[in-house]
């Protein structure tokens, strides 16, 4: 079992960007029944998303909000020693994104930068990988990029992910600190769920053809092409069902705490149903679980960070859990302290 | 059979709870949806402590055949 145990680091600030344009589930009349689209907005607790035009990719709303996290927090960029970028949706092919992100953001040369690719429980995976590079000798602080713009690879006419997804891009600042509050995780995966959440064409296996990128109907009446993803509700449902609670419940008992002294347990945006349900077999509090779905959606890997700025900069949480469940099939819970973190406001790009 | 024919009704708002006999053909409900199916897999594990993956909801057809399938996996 990946069990990953921190003590000398810290999460010290956490910044997010959306883009401007708003995208309203209201007005979904062309894809579903004007009867439903009520009842389909109360039940995924999704009103708006924020949407990228073309021209604007993951790493942008990234460097914005990195650009931040410097700004509140006075950071010289000659002590980043390492940046990591978790995205689905890199630039490019070739070269990866890190690099190029060293660049923009003018961090030395002697920085470190790779990509990392996971979707949403991509970010709980990337602040614990975030945490391991920090807590050895030679690096003290990592900048973790994390961004996703899923919308670029929704078929408009795909009634089940049009209303789910929107846009972002966060920075989170992880640093030694000698007294920092010890953090743990643990992480899982399960690749015979591959086909739950998949885009199956673009890669090695499936280069995109002529034939692949021409959208097709399946049985439900939904048009998408393999280029773009593909999500089977139900078993995605029942792994975050048959997961989730489990492993919160677990990361208490390795973090030797209980769920009653938990402040606030953040989970991956996915559907209010799912998340309302998952906390309601925790029998947790659902006033200490904070919501940015009604106005971003689910945002893949960056809805959790997105979260922390938008429901709770300026606070200084001291037990957090973070969880995040998807596409793989691929799980990540960390039971971290935020008392040290400065969480910026969300800014717009 | 006659409770859980219950607890799948109240999860419908707009059909009459007397259109649910064992033979009902769910799918075919002007109210069923993509998230009703959601609803119905919230219900059998919380009530039933079974969970049902997109396959084996797929392969059932009327509310005696989710049944069955249910109290299969109890």
């Amino acid at each position: 079992m990946a069990t990953l145990k921190f003590e000398h680091v810290k999460i010290s600030a956490v910044a997010a960007c959306v883009p401007p344009a708003k995208e309203y589930n209201a007005d979904l009349g062309y894809l579903i029944p004007q009867e439903e689209i009520e009842k389909t907005i109360h039940a995924i607790g999704i009103r708006e998303k924020r949407i990228t035009d073309a021209s604007t990719c993951a790493s942008d709303l990234c460097v914005k909000a990195a650009e931040q996290l410097f700004r509140d927090n006075r950071i010289d960029r000659n002590t980043i020693d390492m940046v990591l970028f978790m995205s689905q949706l890199p630039d490019y092919r070739m070269p990866a994104t890190a690099p190029i992100l060293q660049h923009r953001l003018g961090l030395p040369k002697s920085t470190a930068a790779m990509d990392l690719t996971l979707a949403c429980s991509g970010y709980v995976y990337a602040l614990s990988a975030a945490m391991s590079y920090a807590s050895i000798p030679g690096i003290n602080r990592v900048l973790l990029l994390d961004g996703d713009t899923v919308s670029k690879v929704v078929n408009k006419m795909d009634k089940v992910n049009v209303p789910l997804y929107g846009d972002a891009g966060t920075a989170t600042l992880i640093e030694k600190s000698p007294e920092a509050t010890p953090s743990c995780f643990t992480l899982y995966s399960d690749g015979s769920g591959e086909d739950a959440v998949k885009i199956k064409a673009g890669g090695a296996r499936y280069p995109a053809t002529a034939e692949n990128l021409t959208p097709h109907t399946d049985d439900e009446g939904n048009i998408r092409s393999d280029n773009e993803v593909y999500m089977d509700g139900m078993d995605v449902f029942n792994f975050a069902l048959s997961n989730v609670p489990k492993s919160v419940k677990e990361i208490c008992e390795i973090g030797g705490t209980t769920l009653s002294e938990i402040d606030h347990i953040v989970l991956h945006q996915a559907n209010k149903f799912m998340t309302d349900f998952i906390i309601k077999r925790l029998k947790y509090p659902l006033d200490r679980v904070p919501y940015s779905l009604d106005r971003y959606g689910n945002t893949s890997s960056a809805s959790i960070p997105l979260t922390l700025s938008s429901e709770l900069s300026g606070k200084r949480p001291g037990k957090v859990i973070l969880c995040g469940f998807g596409a793989g099939l691929s799980w990540g819970t960390g039971l971290v302290s935020l008392q040290d973190c400065n969480i910026s406001p969300v800014i717009e790009y | 059979m006659e409770k859980f024919i219950s607890s799948f009704a109240d999860l419908f708002d707009e059909t009459a709870p007397e259109t649910f006999t064992p033979a009902t053909r769910f799918r075919e409900l002007a109210e069923w949806s993509s998230l009703t199916a959601l609803s119905v897999m919230a219900m059998v594990d919380e009530e039933y402590d079974v969970q049902l993956n997109g396959d084996q909801m797929r392969s059932v057809q009327t509310i005696e055949e989710l049944y069955n399938l249910v109290t299969s996996k109890m």
